[in-house]
């Protein structure tokens, strides 16, 4: 870690100068104006993820569909609370789909044995996610750097592996974990045999949809994205507050150099640790949310390419961003679902007004990139950030906006200095 | 004491495999303090190399028989490889019989090549970044090697045979007086931990009886006196980096027989081949090679039936938790160095 004290910081901009003065919600002024921003895009994130009209030739770039919408605000609150850790203490973790799996397991439990309501399935997984990262980083934080990476891996495959064998007990094995009308629900009235259990809110089911037709365009409102983007909200909105909070001033100071704050006289391990349960409470509630969505777990997600996958989005957004990680998760479950579906012939037919042998070759040359290749494109675009971009995209979006900025500025000052030497002569 | 023996044996193929992908890592660690999570992408690449190598050796053509017939009773397609005309017919048909070993040929400066360019193209601009960035960057060209790879040949594994006088195993347990049959062993699992051996040596002894290895340890001691002596070390370690990236390379074409090659085998072995590096000390080459044998050989143990009566799925997680145990007792690992890596 001594290596990231000197260029390994990565400048956050959240911390406002002003989080006292002005501002609702204990937020500072900056910070409000995202979180309502981040407000708005939930809400009406049916909309906004839908601009092209059913049965066009882009609709299949709408992403306004339930199930995908689920998977943008679950997994933003996945890769919020990554970051906590890696962005604001720079401890990268490569076994944290661990936490989301036992999360998962934990909430379909109580699915299981107490309601289909989703509320104390999600709390199960926040508190079970929890000890179990408790207990994780309580070893894990012994060691830093690539032995802490290493050890969070063993820790997530050895999860998997119990998982899929010795306890299918408990978590299903291969075929993973389903609901059955036989389960033992206490706090609810018997399923009639045969039914499918659905997760519900209070009787608002979970898959419960109401579809609005202006014109061409459908547009879904779903109850389960809903209360899956109430969940991101509150997540995020804790995420603020931690960042600009003496407490996460400590963990960035954790990041920049622990040498110095054990001279001061401050162990680093209590904030570490903290960080780190907080951080596996995210992915705990992510993993709830995930089984109150679709109500089944498998033990693929804990393998540790799904750790990776969290790695991704966080870094590919920003690292110690705030709202990086949520960006990079919309985008990577964007790619996966989206141009996944790209095969050779919707190319031929985006190409076919070109010449027969250009379209030919236009559609050789993208192919290999879409559709079951997506990922040689993502693995090809997290390079890409890594490099050139170590801010990740909203450090690209800095950069941008400074770059306008100043062309903005000079233009200003070019035409300052002409009106100065017009008044000269 | 026969079945303790066979565990051993058995846990030997899998340790050779782990240990020179280890020993790469290692390499690759110790001269350039570069963390390598692409070093699974290159054992794979080489299991590919020796698929290309023996589908080239196959190129064929057809042409028709008019004097046989199908069982359809046109006249029959014959397929002959190129190779049977150059060489004639059963020479030809050795030679393809043995494609694997001889594709080493061939990956050697395939996997060379592959390695310095990786080195001057990619890894060379991430010396000054923190290891975190490292590891980001090698494992998303671990991605984009894979995925090449998965285009050119699709996702199932490939079976690429061993020679046909490996074929079938020996009975190890009659050789050194046990009865027959308590110990019997693929005559290709023996090959490939002898062949696992030899590079190991070729290696240490590189390092430590040559002028070119010596310059290399002083590098890795001190780096910045050697450049003061005027020694362009940074060159000497690019050659590293190819050698690294050739022995896992080679370590992936001998492995082909005993497991088909896919597109994730290189990831599946580098999540262990990291546990097994930081086991045996990050930094330190016997700590890797032993870790390496080590780990395997555990690993052989704990699928035993007997093991696994007891502790049920214990086969499954036992390189981690002896990880995990390592890590917090000796935190350097097994012969770590000092310094390495340490905050």
């Amino acid at each position: 870690m001594t290596d990231q004290a000197t260029d390994g910081f990565v400048p956050t901009q959240s911390k406002s100068k002003g989080a006292s003065a002005g501002g609702a919600l204990g937020l500072g002024k900056k910070d409000l104006r995202l979180f309502l921003l981040v407000v708005a895009m939930c809400a009406f994130a049916p909309f906004i993820l839908n601009p092209f009209p059913e049965g066009s030739g882009l609709a299949q770039f709408n992403a306004g569909y339930p199930d995908l919408m689920q998977r943008f605000v679950i997994f933003g609150i996945f890769a919020i609370g990554f970051n906590i850790l890696f962005g604001l203490t720079g401890y990268l973790s490569f076994g944290h789909a661990a936490f989301l799996g036992v999360g998962s397991y934990a909430g379909i439990w109580m699915m299981k044995l107490l309601t289909l309501n989703v509320i104390p399935a999600i709390i199960g997984s926040i508190v079970v996610a929890g000890l179990f990262a408790a207990i994780v980083g309580f070893i894990s934080l012994r060691r830093s750097g690539i032995y802490f990476s290493i050890l969070t891996l063993a820790f997530a495959m050895m999860s998997f592996a119990l998982a899929y064998s010795v306890l299918t007990p408990l978590t299903g094995g291969e075929t993973g974990m389903q609901l059955q009308y036989f389960d033992p629900r206490i706090l609810d009235a018997p399923l009639p045999e045969g039914q499918t259990p659905r997760a519900s809110l209070f009787g608002l089911e979970m898959a419960a949809s109401y579809e609005l037709e202006v014109g061409r365009w459908l547009f879904t409102f779903n109850a389960g994205y809903y209360i899956a983007a109430i969940a991101m909200l509150i997540a995020f909105y804790g995420s603020i507050r931690l960042f600009n909070s003496p407490f996460g001033m400590m963990l960035r100071a954790v990041k920049s150099n622990q040498n110095r704050l054990s001279y001061t006289g401050i162990s680093p391990k209590p904030y570490t640790l903290a960080a780190f349960i907080i951080s596996g409470m995210y992915a705990g509630l992510a993993g709830g949310l995930l089984v109150a969505m679709d109500t089944q777990v498998g033990a693929e997600r804990m393998f540790w390419t799904a750790s990776g996958e969290v790695v991704l989005m966080t870094i590919l957004g920003g690292a110690g961003t705030l709202i990086g990680p949520v960006l990079g998760a919309g985008f990577i479950k964007y790619f996966e679902n989206i141009v996944s579906k790209i095969n050779k012939s919707v190319l031929e037919g985006w190409f076919a007004w070109m010449p027969d042998w250009m379209t030919d070759v236009t559609v050789t040359i993208i192919y290999p990139f879409v559709g079951k290749g997506w990922h040689l494109t993502l693995g090809i675009l997290f390079m890409a950030v890594v490099i050139f971009l170590p801010g990740g995209l909203v450090q690209g979006g800095q950069k941008l906006a400074t770059v306008l900025r100043r062309d903005r500025k000079s233009k200003d000052a070019e035409r300052d200095a002409a009106i100065q030497r017009q008044a000269g002569e | 004491m026969d079945a303790i023996i066979l565990q051993i044996l058995n846990g030997l193929d899998k340790g050779s495999a782990y240990a020179l992908i280890a020993l790469g890592l290692t390499l690759i660690f110790g001269t350039l303090g570069v963390v390598n999570f692409a070093h699974g992408a290159l054992f794979m690449l080489g299991a590919f190399c020796a698929v290309t190598f023996s589908r080239l050796l196959q190129v064929s053509y057809t042409f028709t028989d008019a004097s046989r017939t199908d069982f359809l009773g046109n006249p029959l397609q014959v397929e002959v490889p190129y190779l049977y005309d150059i060489l004639g017919e059963s020479a030809g048909a050795a030679v393809i019989d043995w494609a694997v070993p001889i594709s080493i040929l061939f990956a050697i400066p395939v996997m060379l090549l592959i390695g310095v360019i990786m080195e001057r193209g990619l890894i060379k601009h991430f010396y000054k970044r923190p290891h975190a960035d490292q590891i980001l960057v090698t494992f998303g060209l671990a991605i984009v090697l894979q995925e090449i790879i998965k285009y050119f040949y699709g996702a199932n594994p490939i079976p690429t045979p061993a020679p046909d006088a490996f074929i079938g195993s020996f009975d190890f347990g009659a050789m050194i007086g046990f009865d027959a049959g308590s110990i019997v062993y693929p005559y290709w699992r023996m090959v490939y931990f002898g062949f696992a051996a030899i590079i190991i040596g070729a290696v240490f002894a590189f390092l430590r009886f040559t002028t070119f290895g010596m310059v290399v340890r002083a590098g890795m001691a001190d780096r910045e006196t050697v450049t003061l002596l005027g020694i362009d070390i940074d060159r000497r370690f690019t050659i590293m980096f190819g050698i690294a990236a050739a022995v896992a390379g080679l370590a992936g074409v001998m492995y082909t027989p005993i497991n088909s090659p896919n597109y994730h085998m290189g990831m599946d072995f580098l999540v262990l081949s990291f546990v097994v590096v930081v086991v045996g000390g990050m930094g330190s080459l016997p700590g890797a090679v032993l870790a390496g044998f080590l780990l395997g050989i555990i690993e052989a143990f704990a699928s035993m039936p007997e093991v696994l009566d007891v502790l049920p799925g214990i086969n499954q997680i036992i390189i981690y938790l002896v990880a995990i145990i390592v890590l917090l007792t000796r935190p350097r690992g097994l012969m770590g160095r000092k310094g390495v890596m340490e905050d």
